[in-house]
Formats: structure tokens, sequence, C-alpha cells
């Protein structure tokens, strides 16, 4: 099956660990399960081993537990990313609701192809998220190592542009 | 609760609350459809997280304090998702965006 084969590629490439991602995935379920109930009564906790094994396993059977469907390895580094990745955001939000409400309306709507540097599919999916959630900028499209982005301004697109955000999301996918 | 974590959290409520109307006025100004997807963006993002950490701080070291922290998860992952499928799609369809600016600018003009 081709699309089996790219898969194995991209796995020989990031180191598979089957077992390492479905450990994180049990403990990931497990840590849900418990602080969504809140309740440690045997039946529920039982209950609670029941499913998270059933959902591991039909994730198996699936054949979805690697580097993309269950990112744990690299979970650290997108922690240290996230509050950069808020302050962007704040001040992006800060920007555009200027943008509404003053009468004039400055905006100077962009398209474009920003670069993307990272080597996979989910580094390419965390900056293009990253893109997106940041209000003035959206993506829509992904091509191999190219995000088409929508701007609201030219600013906003010279921000992307300028390749920060690129970097950084590239040091994330590094950390694997 | 103390009067000063009460009094943060309502600012945070407020402040929220105003990042969602500004997003939805924003909603109506916006000439076109791309444009209107950034707006959009902030009732996602400030206005749905600072409403988030208002209640955070009503909750206080609960369990349901845990559980609007989840919320927030959920937000930071199917909010782009969904912006970026919804304008994918659009432009699948033959949407074309409204455009007058342009990027990179500096770099178009060097020799």
């Amino acid at each position: 099956m081709e699309r089996g084969e790219a898969n194995d590629g991209r796995r020989a490439a990031f180191g598979y660990r089957p077992v390492f991602h479905a450990v994180g995935l049990c403990l990931a379920l497990a840590a849900t399960w418990l602080l969504l109930s809140g309740y440690f009564q045997f039946l529920l906790l039982a209950l609670g081993v029941l499913s998270v094994g059933l959902c591991v396993w039909i994730a198996m059977r699936m054949d979805l537990i690697d580097h993309e469907g269950v990112p744990i390895h690299i979970t650290w580094a997108a922690l240290r990313y996230l509050p950069w990745l808020a302050k962007e955001v704040v001040k992006a939000n800060i920007d555009v609701a200027r943008r509404v409400v003053d009468p004039a309306l400055p905006i100077s709507p962009t398209m474009f192809d920003a670069p993307a540097s990272q080597q996979s599919d989910l580094g390419q999916t965390l900056y293009a998220n990253s893109i997106t959630l940041t209000p003035g900028t959206v993506s829509v499209d992904l091509d191999l190592q190219v995000i088409r982005v929508h701007a609201l301004t030219a600013d906003a697109a010279d921000g992307v542009l300028e390749g920060e955000m690129d970097r950084r999301v590239s040091r994330v996918e590094g950390q694997a | 609760m103390s009067l000063a974590l009460d009094a943060a959290s309502w600012l945070l409520l407020l402040a929220g609350g105003a990042f969602v109307i500004i997003g939805a006025v924003g909603l109506i100004r916006m000439p076109d459809f791309f444009t209107r997807l950034h707006p959009a963006g902030l009732t996602d993002t400030m206005g749905a997280g600072l409403i988030l950490l208002g209640l955070l701080l009503q909750a206080g070291w609960t369990i349901v304090a845990v559980k609007l922290a989840i919320i927030a998860v959920f937000l930071l992952f199917t909010s782009p998702t969904s912006s970026h499928a919804t304008a994918r799609a659009a432009l699948a369809a033959g949407l074309r965006p409204l455009l007058t600016g342009e990027a990179g600018k500096e770099k178009d003009r060097a020799p």
C-alpha cells in the first residue's frame, strides 16, 4: 500500500518507537479520565481502565500510534514554545482589535507563500496551526515546505515572512 | 474568595467579553470572507482565553479548574484547525480573496 510505505519511511526518519508512544497514549488517556471524572471508586476506575485499553487497542489497529498520532516526544519542547506563542497571540489580538474598532478600518489584505522549514508533517502542521491561531494571519493551503497564508494587513504578512515563528517551530520539531 | 481575586476574575471576564464583542463587530465590518476570518480569531483566542482565565480564578484549586484548562487545550487545537479548514474549503471552491496589500515589498524592490 502506497500510503503505508510513505508512513514507514517517515517513521524510520523520526525513530519509530511504538511502545513509547503507546505507553504515552495510555498515560494521557488515564490522566484525562481521572481528571474529568474525579471519582475514585473501584467500579469507575475499572471502567476507566477498560476504556483506556479499548481506545489504545483501536488506535493500534488503525495504525495511529506513531510520532504523528501521539506526538509526546515533543511535549517539553512544545511547552517551552507555548509562552512565546501566547505572547505573539496577545500582541496580534490587540492589533486586530484596534483595527476593527478604528472607524477607517485600516486593513490591507494580502495572500502570499511563506516558506516552512520543518522536516516533518507534524512540524508543518504545528507551524500552520500557529499561524492560524495568531489573529491577522490564516494559513489557507499547505504544500511541501510552503504555506499559503492570508493576512489581514501587510504588517502581519511581513511578520510571518520574517520567520521567527518558523525557526521556533523548527526548534520544537528538532527535539524529536 | 478574597475581594482581590474576585475583582481580578471579573476584570478578566469583562475583558474577555469585550474581545468577543469586538470580534463580532469585526465579523460584520470586514469586507470579504477571508478578512472576516481574522476577527473571528479574536473570539477564539483572547475572548475565550480571558473568559477561561476569569473562570479559573473563580474555580480555585479544584477539579473544575482542571476541566477549564482542558477546555483551553482543546480550543488551542480545534480553533485553528477549523479556521484553516474553512479557509481552504473557500479557496478550493473558487472564492477569490479581496487583496489590496502586498507582502515583502522591500524585497521585491531590491535589484
